[in-house]
């Protein structure tokens, strides 16, 4: 069973960061024209402001295999929709607390307000929490989903094997 | 000849197989219509009688219960190859329901409570059920318990899903209707209207189009205005991201929605759903007080996942073992 969890030399943690159009993205795009090298543990997707982030793209991200989720927004008072990061930080408040009683490690998820002028926050940023996920180690979802479901093998083969049988009789 | 019915239960209450008897005098109606060839709770079938018949020989079953133990999934199974129609009944078999909120413990866990820890057990011996056990020479077997609970489709194919807990009469009579009609939507489909439940309730004038909470409170703790919409007086109802079709039954009894009906089909975690749209109205603005408001919802997940834990995007509290050996008996 353990030959599916990657060794610790060889694995590497998969975050997904969702990026606010107007300032961390863009700060992620200075840090990237400032030639800022950072941990490449980390797929960006671009939206429109960090408050069209749904809780359920968080809990997809994880369910389907990142190991962490990074939301970038602009600072309070200055998103470009002028509300949207508030709903954001309240969003956020309440899934770390539910995430958390279901056994997701409250680090693996993480808000930062990031203007476009801090390239250099973006590489922070992203090394910390490449780190701090590499610490917790992997979180393998589709992996765990389907060892849970393996104690339903004896019965699905059983009955695979009759309906085989009926279908032959037939 | 009429065509044949099943119900069955498995990991469930008796509330739906209530609900069939809340028919009343209609339920004739359906017995001059159909053949009842299995119904534990009021008739007298057995297993055997099941699998002596053929294939796709009954019309529909009606599924009700969660499964979580080798039995259930063994009789869901059978019932699945011998029926045209599966139709998972109710909220334990369409999303895992309440019987799914166990998925927040081990096994282990949810065993030790029942026999050992919980405050009304007497158990001095520390007993517990066995899968084999000897007993003047016989050996009596009991099914496994497993270490999560399903919804009826993550164990076998489902035809329709009819919501809630229980379904209403109505809901109910106007799927058994598009069966025997043969008047079915698309496969897949959730046998009730796909609209938010605020649509249906009567409440819906003094919505405000701005929610604004500053705190949240539980039924208990307040009087509640019995025609203000729950949301504007701070309670957490469920209604703006469950489906309609129970036509606002709670509500009207001057309780909040709790999310019997599941999601609409444009929502895949009614959970996360809830969350995002009931959090993104509070008033507060900096992380403290967002925190004094939040904590008036103790258990997040039992709020919004009180019914569609396993059939949520997680499934279950990740951090438990996909199979955990329980104590033996001492």
């Amino acid at each position: 069973m353990n030959s599916s969890i990657p060794q610790a030399d060889t694995w590497q943690p998969r975050i997904i960061a969702f990026f606010c159009n107007w300032c961390t993205y863009t700060a992620a795009d200075l840090a990237g024209v400032s030639r800022l090298k950072y941990a490449p543990n980390v797929r960006v997707i671009r939206v429109m402001c960090s408050g069209r982030v749904d809780p359920q793209f968080i809990v997809q991200a994880l369910a389907q295999g990142a190991d962490g989720v990074l939301l970038g927004g602009c600072h309070p008072g200055d998103c470009h929709y002028a509300e949207g990061n508030y709903k954001t930080l309240r969003r956020f408040e309440m899934l770390q607390r539910t995430l958390a009683d279901l056994g997701i490690d409250k680090e693996r998820i993480r808000l930062e307000w990031i203007s476009a002028s801090e390239g250099d926050r973006v590489k922070s940023v992203i090394n910390e929490m490449t780190e701090e996920v590499r610490r917790l180690g992997p979180l393998e979802l589709p992996d765990k989903q389907r060892q849970w479901d393996q104690e339903m093998d004896q019965i699905e083969e059983a009955v695979k094997a009759s309906e085989a049988e009926a279908a032959h009789v037939a | 000849m009429k065509p044949k019915i099943a119900f069955y239960w498995c990991a469930s209450c008796g509330g739906c197989d209530e609900a069939v008897v809340d028919f009343a005098e209609d339920i004739l109606g359906v017995v001059e219509a159909v053949d009842i060839v299995m119904w534990p709770v009021a008739m007298d079938f057995k297993k055997h009688d099941v699998e002596a018949m053929p294939d796709k020989s009954i019309v529909a079953t009606l599924l009700n219960g969660a499964i979580r133990t080798s039995e259930q999934e063994e009789m869901a199974h059978l019932l699945r190859r011998k029926s045209q129609f599966m139709i998972a009944y109710g909220a334990c078999a369409h999303l895992g329901g309440i019987p799914g909120l166990a998925n927040e413990f081990s096994r282990e866990q949810v065993i030790r409570w029942v026999y050992q820890d919980g405050p009304t057990v007497v158990n001095p011996e520390a007993t517990r059920p066995q899968t084999e056990s000897q007993s003047n020479g016989d050996t009596l077997t009991l099914p496994r318990v497993w270490n999560l609970v399903r919804a009826l489709d993550q164990v076998v194919d489902v035809d329709y899903y009819i919501p809630g807990c229980p379904p209403t009469p109505k809901i109910t009579k106007a799927a058994i209707t598009a069966l025997l009609e043969g008047k079915l939507p698309p496969k897949g489909s959730v046998l009730a209207p796909d609209v938010a439940l605020c649509e249906q309730c009567s409440r819906k004038s003094t919505k405000p189009a701005n929610l604004s909470f500053t705190e949240f409170h539980r039924p208990h703790q307040v009087i509640l205005d019995s025609e203000k919409c729950l949301l504007a007086q701070g309670v957490v109802c469920m209604g703006a991201a469950t489906r309609g079709g129970c036509e606002a039954a709670c509500p009207s009894g001057n309780m909040p929605c709790t999310g019997c009906f599941g999601p609409t089909s444009r929502v895949r975690d009614q959970g996360s759903k809830m969350l995002s749209s009931l959090c993104a109205n509070l008033t507060a603005k900096d992380e403290k007080a967002i925190r004094i408001a939040l904590d008036g919802i103790p258990d997040p997940v039992g709020t919004f996942y009180r019914y569609g834990l396993a059939k949520s995007m997680l499934r279950r509290k990740v951090n438990l073992p996909a199979d955990e050996a329980v104590g033996v008996k001492r």
